[in-house]
């Protein structure tokens, strides 16, 4: 009985064994087939589609109606060019429906992936010799970084051609490491923004303040009615810290102008100067004043505790007042409360965070970006690369909501959303003072470690400012 | 001639270690302690899934234990880790699937590998069995972070020592990018060279102590290598398979390193874990949906372990006790 069952149990295991190799085969082979295919499902109808347009096309030199536009990156049907981002879902499928006429016009098929270790792969892939041909880079810095160990490719002239004439010369200095022009610009952010409630700023008697000024005459009238006029939350897991980050770089931008800030960047102007002291001071009587801060939460220690998805649910309920975030915080009203509107009669909106002197600092604009680095120079590549830099791609995904290019080709009115329509009316101001985020641009060890871990200690444990400051300084790396 | 087992392992004896601890650990005191444990370990689970039924603007305003106040339950985040949404168009299944063919192969072979490797150290005899079991067993030590950048580096340009290919290059001419690249294969041989030496550890274990008389009687009867492994050898280390195939299985299941580095997050490969980590979005605006996800992928391992339980823990017992 027993050496039956033993028997009948190994036949089991065995079966299994062949049961699963088999299953194993098939996963591994029908995934090639997709793969090969353009992998994915709703890819393999493209494809054919494309092969016929492609025949349509005849012997080359005659153009499909409606690819006119893309008439110079012709000639590379049937290529696949592999894309890696941080950017995912949802807005992956907006990218990829930006782009599906380019891909159905010139048969190049883009393979996006994206991977929130974004950071973290990329060097580890082109260390691997499994390079991505083209990867989106938020920090201008990392760009700097992969360069000197090698990997990515310089821009060809069209690219370069055209964030010459579309873009703000120091988009493309973001772009450059040495003299050599690597990335274009992709989209961007407008961090210099304040959200705030129509509805309860109409109900307490404020008007949007358009002065630094009158934006803290606005917050002592709130306070004065028993509301504590901001909220702010930096919470962001490993990366706590962030948005105090960027409130020091609005301030140094505004009291201190562009040459500082440039020259802070580079290391040249210290975190313990009497320029970056004086900015902390400013915060210290803004975000750190107990009768400011933080509303819907507590008192001022709450806001490094507080998650900075959350930090702006206070606003719909008239608890807090003003919320200094980016644009992209379009974003996270619908979870706080199903249907809210974005609009300046709606339930949330966001003014310009105000300039404090125009003669140290123009309209300021303190912004974040991706860059478009390739990694390989085949033809393919550089078709979409100098696609990706065109405004008929900017024009084409802006269409679709919820982002935002520098790309001055883009007409405004292709922006349907106000917030992201007002975020593109700053980033393309010929006279405004844009500069990129400055804790992107800093070493790593300073902008994406100390100067967050410090930060976050002056909110959370009252380290004193002076303490905060050297110890940041500290962190930056002898070269 | 006669072949004789390498013994590592003294013969099993009666349980006296097993009966004693089952007897201490039966005591009411006992009983009560473990009672509060297992209910202090259960709250982070018990709290992961309060949090995936609630909706998403109840989880902003407060903490899972925020249920006693306002009941309010949904399905809506299954719902959408489900059929995907608008979020993952895609939805879970592909990465479940592609989990599925991942973990099977790579518990497989592993084990199967494995016991070939413990009968020829316990029963074939030849000279220097012992070191080649140290040998394997000694590679534990070796960190798998360690060895992510040189695999990745042989899967994609092939290795070769001076002018001996180890792997070969198996670039596509036209991308000069890796075939492996986009399969599931880098991922099984990953994990099946990870697995190793622990599993041949334990396969060994268990292999080494069938009684000699078996093997001997069974030789005598004219059974050959393989007819002894396929007949004898496999069925009665079944409950070693069993234990290790657990562990196996659920440190691929779990893995999140391994799956991003070789077969990163695209549909197409990866499996089930770097698909959580992708689906709270850019800016962490979905983070509501990842209780729901993470409720969904451990569903598959907890029925495994509740299958298999009887084998773990006497899985347990042969290598903690014995070994």
């Amino acid at each position: 009985m027993t050496a039956m069952k033993r028997r009948r149990g190994a036949a089991l295991l065995a079966g299994g064994i062949a049961a699963t190799m088999l299953l194993a085969a098939c996963g591994g082979s029908s995934d090639e087939a997709a793969s090969d295919s353009a992998g994915g499902d709703t890819a393999a109808e493209e494809t054919t589609e494309t092969t016929e347009t492609t025949e349509d096309a005849g012997a080359g030199d005659a153009v499909a109606a409606g690819c006119e536009a893309y008439a110079d990156m012709m000639g590379n049907e049937g290529s696949t060019v592999t894309l890696f981002t941080s950017i995912l879902p949802p807005e992956q499928q907006l990218f990829e429906q930006a782009w599906a006429d380019f891909e159905s016009c010139t048969g190049i098929d883009i393979v996006y992936e994206g991977s929130d270790q974004f950071e973290a792969q990329l060097p580890t892939r082109i260390a691997g010799g499994n390079a991505p041909d083209i990867a989106f880079i938020p920090q201008p810095g990392l760009l700097a970084k992969l360069v000197e160990s090698g990997g990515p490719v310089a821009a060809p002239a069209s690219v370069s051609a055209n964030v010459d004439s579309y873009w703000n010369p120091a988009w493309k200095a973001y772009g450059t490491v040495g003299d050599t022009f690597y990335a274009a610009p992709l989209g961007s952010n407008m961090k210099s923004f304040v959200w705030y409630s129509p509805k309860y700023f109409a109900e307490w008697g404020i008007e949007v303040p358009t002065t630094w000024d009158e934006m803290f005459a606005a917050a002592d009238a709130i306070a004065a009615a028993g509301v504590k006029p901001f909220c702010g939350g930096i919470e962001s897991g490993g990366a706590t810290g962030w948005p105090a980050t960027d409130w020091l770089e609005q301030i140094v931008l505004r009291t201190q102008g562009g040459e500082v800030y440039d020259k802070w960047v580079a290391g040249e102007v210290k975190f313990d100067s009497p320029e970056i002291k004086g900015a902390m001071d400013v915060l210290q009587g803004w975000m750190k004043n107990p009768d400011y801060a933080n509303g819907g939460f507590g008192d001022v220690q709450t806001i490094a505790t507080t998650a900075f998805q959350d930090a702006g649910g206070p606003i719909l309920n008239g608890e807090c007042a003003m919320l200094q975030q980016a644009s992209f915080y379009a974003n996270f009203w619908e979870n706080f409360q199903p249907g809210t509107t974005i609009a300046e009669d709606g339930d949330v909106f966001a003014f310009y965070l105000p300039e404090v002197d125009a003669a140290v600092a123009p309209n300021p604009v303190v912004g974040g970006g991706e860059f478009v680095t390739a990694f390989a120079d085949r033809p393919e590549v550089q078709a979409v690369q100098t696609y990706l830099s065109s405004p008929e791609f900017a024009t084409s995904k802006a269409a679709l909501g919820t982002w935002v290019s520098a790309n001055s080709g883009v007409p405004l009115d292709t922006y349907a959303n106000p917030i992201d329509r007002l975020s593109a009316e700053f980033l393309t101001n010929p006279d405004g003072t844009f500069r990129f985020d400055a804790s992107d641009l800093m070493p790593a060890a300073v902008g994406a470690g100390a100067e967050w871990t410090e930060m976050t200690a002056w909110f959370a444990e009252d380290k004193p400012t002076d303490e905060v400051l050297k110890a940041i300084d500290a962190a930056w790396p002898a070269s | 001639m006669s072949v004789e087992a390498h013994e590592f392992i003294p013969l099993p004896r009666q349980d006296p270690p097993l009966a004693a601890a089952r007897r201490r650990l039966s005591s009411p005191v006992a009983t009560v302690i473990v009672i509060a444990i297992t209910v202090l370990w259960t709250i982070p689970t018990v709290g992961l899934f309060v949090t995936s039924i609630r909706p998403v603007w109840q989880t902003k305003r407060s903490g899972w234990w925020g249920i006693v106040e306002d009941r309010t339950v949904t399905l809506d985040n299954y719902v959408q880790v489900l059929t995907g949404g608008e979020i993952l168009p895609e939805g879970i299944a592909p990465y479940l699937f592609n989990t599925v063919a991942i973990v099977l192969p790579a518990t497989v072979i592993p084990i199967l590998l494995a016991c070939m490797v413990a009968y020829a150290i316990a029963w074939v005899p030849f000279r220097g069995a012992n070191i080649v079991f140290v040998g394997i067993v000694a590679l534990q030590v070796l960190p798998i972070q360690m060895t992510l950048l040189p695999l990745l580096t042989m899967f994609s340009n092939g290795w070769s020592i001076g002018p001996v290919p180890i792997f070969p290059n198996l670039d596509n001419p036209e991308t000069g990018r890796s075939l492996l690249m986009g399969t599931y294969v880098p991922l099984w041989l990953v994990h099946t060279t990870m697995a190793l030496p622990l599993a041949v550890f334990l396969m060994h274990n268990a292999i080494a102590r069938v009684p000699k008389e078996i093997i001997d009687a069974a030789r005598i009867d004219g059974a050959s290598h393989y007819v002894i492994f396929r007949r004898m050898i496999l069925p009665l280390a079944l409950p070693a398979i069993a234990a290790f195939a657990i562990f196996q299985f659920l440190w691929v299941w779990n893995d999140y390193i391994v799956a991003l580095t070789f077969a990163g997050s695209s549909a197409d490969v990866a499996p089930v874990t770097p698909y959580l980590a992708k689906l709270a979005g850019g800016y962490g605006v979905h983070e509501h949906l990842l209780t729901a996800g993470a409720f969904i992928a451990i569903v598959i391992p907890i029925a495994v372990f509740f299958l298999l339980q009887r084998h773990f823990a006497r899985g347990l017992v042969v290598g903690a006790v014995d070994g």
